[in-house]
């Protein structure tokens, strides 16, 4: 019987661990990621520069819920946000970071697996809903940057991940 | 004063917590017939951890609390006003409590209300029934699903779509098929044929009121409620768009009169996430019964 086998990563991912990635495969990435959308997202194509370097790095399309206890963050909720509202800027940042992964859910546009296809980038689907489960592969909270111009769920959010689940959906080949 | 706060309290906290068990069941099934080593299968086995973790912690199942929808009976004579100051504390606590995300938002100035509440949040229907306890029932519905919702007016020539049975279905799986699983996937829908363009909103919404196992009392709705299960199964979208068995866990169909001139058919979608539970209060604001 086939086992349905994640491919796991230790991030940053190279391009060639991203074109190695067919449609439908099981990845599991631990390591650093950071949360973006709307604001962050349009905030970037602006040309504004990062707060941190993004070379290489792996964005989640996400607004998570995260608390402060004794000084210290811990997120309570995380699942994945709707990726298409970032459609007219995410190419524009695929280029410019050398992304090496974009995750979300409900799938992107053309524009942006073309950026995939041209810069080595892969579109990863999580579990829309899974709010907790994905707050479970979170280990910590590095740092946020942004917080004060976005508020929380804007800002962008240094996560250390373990074997965070995820299925690719558009690939870099 | 203000004795129905905490009560009420506790219904926002179990819905956006813990899914009823009509849902958990069908999610269950829908793990157990979906092809084994699949990414559709591992994708059903997160929602089922997902599930369990959120009642563990009593912790959101979704951080997308939603919209948050009270559908209330009240004994003859009840003071609605009242009450509805005592939903709007519970509400605001809750978001405190981070049972409820800040889900409310100023839709021209973009500003966050913070608490929850503000025009048109929370909604609230209320009737009356004739007893002296209330019947509280509470939907959390997310923006996800609900942007997948859509309204038909036939007869749809795009869609070649007729105001008969066929041109009904047609839409409906149309609606289905444009969802793909961006609803987050397999959901449950909620049709309302005929009726107008407001008042089928809101009945199709009521229509998740029922539990996903119940039989439609009406033979052709649910012969019809059965076919487009079934089809709506055989498009192979499954959960989360990943390909599969289970694309919706349910139809539930519900029929209002209409105006000659027009003919309505409006879908809403709820998500797999199905955040629905249900209090029997008694006057003295005790919670006597769990509805679901
Ligand atoms: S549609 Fe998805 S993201 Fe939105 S509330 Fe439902 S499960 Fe959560």
């Amino acid at each position: 019987m086939a086992v349905l086998e994640p491919h796991k990563f230790t991030l940053p991912l190279t391009e060639k661990d991203v074109r190695s990635l067919k449609k439908g495969d099981l990845v599991f990435l631990s390591g650093i990621i950071y949360t973006g959308r709307d604001a962050v997202h349009k905030y970037l194509y602006e040309g504004h520069e990062p707060p941190i370097s993004l070379e290489n790095a792996v964005i989640y399309h996400c607004g998570p819920v995260v608390l402060k206890e004794d000084n210290i963050w811990r997120v309570t909720a995380a699942g994945p946000t709707t990726s298409i509202r970032e459609e007219p800027y995410q190419a524009t940042l695929i280029e410019k970071f050398k992304l090496k992964a974009v995750i979300g859910k409900g799938g992107m546009g053309e524009k942006t697996a073309k950026a995939c296809r041209d810069f080595g980038c892969v579109y990863l689907h999580a579990i829309g809903g899974a709010a907790q489960v994905y707050a479970e592969h979170i280990i910590s909270v590095k740092n946020v940057y942004l917080r004060e111009e976005f508020g929380d769920p804007e800002a962008i959010w240094e996560l250390e991940v373990k074997d965070f689940p995820v299925v690719v959906v558009i690939p870099a080949s | 004063m203000h004795s129905n706060v905490v009560p009420l309290l506790e219904l926002i906290r179990k819905t956006s917590t813990d899914l009823p068990e009509d849902v958990r069941k069908a999610l269950l099934k829908a793990l157990e017939e979906e092809q084994k080593n699949t990414v559709s299968e591992y994708a059903l086995k997160i929602m089922q951890r997902n599930i369990d973790l959120a009642k563990g912690k009593s912790q959101p199942l979704c951080q997308d609390t939603g919209s948050i929808l009270f559908y209330i009976k009240t004994p003859i004579g009840f003071d609605q006003k009242a009450f509805e100051e005592e939903i709007k504390e519970a509400v605001s606590l809750a978001t405190d409590k981070g049972y409820l995300r800040q889900n409310s938002v100023d839709s021209l100035t973009g500003k966050n209300s913070g608490n929850n509440l503000g025009p048109g949040t929370p909604t609230i229907y209320f009737e009356q029934h004739s007893h002296d306890y209330l019947d509280i029932r509470l939907i959390l519905k997310g923006g996800g699903c609900e942007n997948v919702g859509a309204q038909y007016s036939l007869p749809d020539t795009t869609l070649g779509a007729g105001r008969d049975m066929k041109g009904i279905q047609k839409v409906i799986l149309d609606c289905v098929t444009k969802a793909q699983g961006r609803g987050c996937s397999p959901g449950i829908l909620g049709v309302i044929i005929g009726g107008d363009r407001s008042t089928s909103y809101s009945a199709s919404k009521k229509l998740f009121l029922r539990t996903i196992d119940d039989v439609n009392p009406e033979e052709n709705l649910k012969e019809l409620e059965e076919s487009l299960l079934k089809e709506a199964n055989e498009t192979n979208i499954g959960p989360m768009g990943f390909g599969g068995k289970t694309t919706l866990l349910g139809v539930k169909l519900g029929v209002l009169n209409r105006l000659p001139a027009s003919f309505f058919v409006t879908v809403s979608y709820m998500c797999w996430s199905y955040r629905r539970q249900g209090i029997i209060l008694n006057n003295k604001s005790e919670i006597e019964k769990w509805l679901y």
